[in-house]
């Protein structure tokens, strides 16, 4: 069972969709009690880096936060993703969950922002959730606020300079990207996850 | 590196995929989620659904449409014609759209478009600007002062119907400040003509707002593609009528301007 947040920020019916191409049960929840128990974990979201800040108010980032301390999965898609790191220049004072160091950042002057379309990923060392998928592959962006190269990248896309398209820890993942609009290799990610 | 977009567009009535030119002498040519799904597998970047009749009666028809055509796809996939409301994008969100696109709402009330924006975010607007030019003549053009844009064009609602007297620069930078995510850009004079592109109005919008530029209206050649890209700025275009009857694939279209020098997600 997927197990997917919603904290009204975007919509979640292609996530779900995906997941549910892919043959795995789906679960849309806003109640903490439900996430706090889930053993897989969805965090997807678009916009605002502020937007996270319903989870907190909802009591939904303790609930995350539970359950990955029990130990199960999660996948952080876009903002989701920037989440799990310290914070944001986007959003001064608002902070993730700090399961990786790093502030997320606007990208460099002179790269055009967003950052909307199809990117190359290229992988970087050992990867359980990009395991079979080909390096490099296209996936489909659409940002204006990038992660830092860290130690967890595991995957890397280059848009006026590197940044982090993948990254994993134990039992956390975090993708930039959409997997579930990313064609082939987006749904090899998913599935990766969900088989975990 | 980032690739330059090819953007498969079906034109739908009452659930069926139908061939616009110059939005009359409509043909059939086969069902959405059918010909959505073999884009994509062909190597569309992304899908366009365009309901061109966007009737009260059609309203339930598209969003059933919206579902099924959803369903199998796995790239993007915005759904645009008749979008009134915030009400109106959700029900379409929830039947699987990634984006939607407005156009006569957004110039009747501007608000609907942060409205949308702010519920769903930015990445799931795209405003449609039908576009025609002013003044087509050299004379007119001779008329231009050096401030003056030399390029200028009228935002058009309503299916191409309606005139509104907005001018089509001045309403992109608008709908970008307003919370727009993109700007899905349509040439009325190039529109059906398989005579390429306006790359000279493509450039002058893709020039004053950071967010993407859709060109649409006049594709007929590869070579229409790379002009666009190159000269014209687009970071995506798009085409209905020469991919739905055989001209060209999309593959091939796809590796010509990988040849050109255009970045082109290739092979998928």
């Amino acid at each position: 069972m997927i197990t997917l947040v919603d904290y009204r920020a975007g919509n979640l019916a292609s996530v779900r969709k995906a997941f549910e191409h892919l043959g795995c049960e789906t679960v849309i929840t806003e109640d903490p009690d439900v996430v706090r128990c889930a053993h897989h974990v969805v965090v997807p979201g678009v916009g605002h880096f502020a937007a996270t800040d319903q989870l907190t108010r909802a009591g939904l980032r303790d609930a995350v936060s539970e359950a990955i301390q029990q130990g199960a999965n999660f996948l952080g898609i876009c903002v989701g993703m920037q989440w799990m790191f310290r914070d944001s220049t986007e959003a001064p004072g608002i902070f993730g969950l700090g399961l990786i160091e790093g502030t997320v950042e606007r990208f460099p002057a002179g790269a055009k922002v967003p950052h909307v379309g199809w990117n190359t990923l290229e992988g970087r060392g050992q990867s359980r959730i990009l395991r079979d998928v080909p390096s490099p592959s296209f996936v489909y962006y659409t940002h204006s606020y990038r992660a830092p190269l860290v130690a967890e990248t595991v995957g890397v896309t280059e848009y006026g300079s590197s940044f982090s398209g993948v990254v994993e820890k134990d039992n956390v993942f975090g993708v930039q990207f959409h997997p579930e609009k990313s064609g082939p290799a987006g749904l090899k990610i998913l599935e990766n996850f969900a088989k975990l | 590196m980032l690739t330059k977009r090819i953007i498969a567009c079906l034109d739908c009535n009452a659930g069926r995929v139908v061939k616009g030119v110059q939005f009359v002498n409509l043909q059939d040519a086969g069902d959405p989620a059918e010909l959505a799904r073999l884009h994509a597998e062909n190597g569309a970047d992304e899908i366009v659904l365009l309901d061109i009749t966007a009737t009260h009666e059609a309203r339930k028809t598209l969003v059933d449409t919206v579902r099924r055509t959803a369903r199998e796809l796995f790239v993007p996939f915005t759904v645009g014609g008749g979008i009134r409301s915030l009400d109106d994008a959700s029900s379409i969100f929830e039947a699987g759209s990634d984006k939607i696109t407005i156009n006569s709402a957004a110039v009747a009330d501007p608000s609907v478009i942060t409205a949308i924006a702010n519920r769903f975010g930015a990445q799931a607007v795209v405003l449609a600007i039908d576009a025609k030019r002013n003044g087509s003549s050299e004379h007119d053009r001779a008329g231009t002062t050096g401030h003056t844009p030399s390029v200028s064009a009228e935002v058009y609602v309503a299916g191409g119907r309606k005139p509104t007297g907005l001018d089509a620069i001045k309403w992109a930078k608008e709908v970008e400040s307003r919370g727009a995510g993109e700007i899905m850009l349509t040439s009325m004079d190039r529109d059906g003509t398989r005579a390429g592109f306006d790359c000279e109005l493509t450039s002058a919008i893709a020039s004053v707002v950071s967010i993407p530029v859709i060109a649409s209206g006049g594709a007929g050649s590869v070579q229409h593609f790379t002009e666009v890209f190159r000269d014209g700025q687009a970071d995506a275009a798009l085409a209905a009528s020469i991919f739905h009857f055989g001209i060209e694939s999309i593959g091939e279209l796809k590796q010509q301007l990988q040849a050109e020098g255009i970045p082109m997600r290739w092979p998928i």
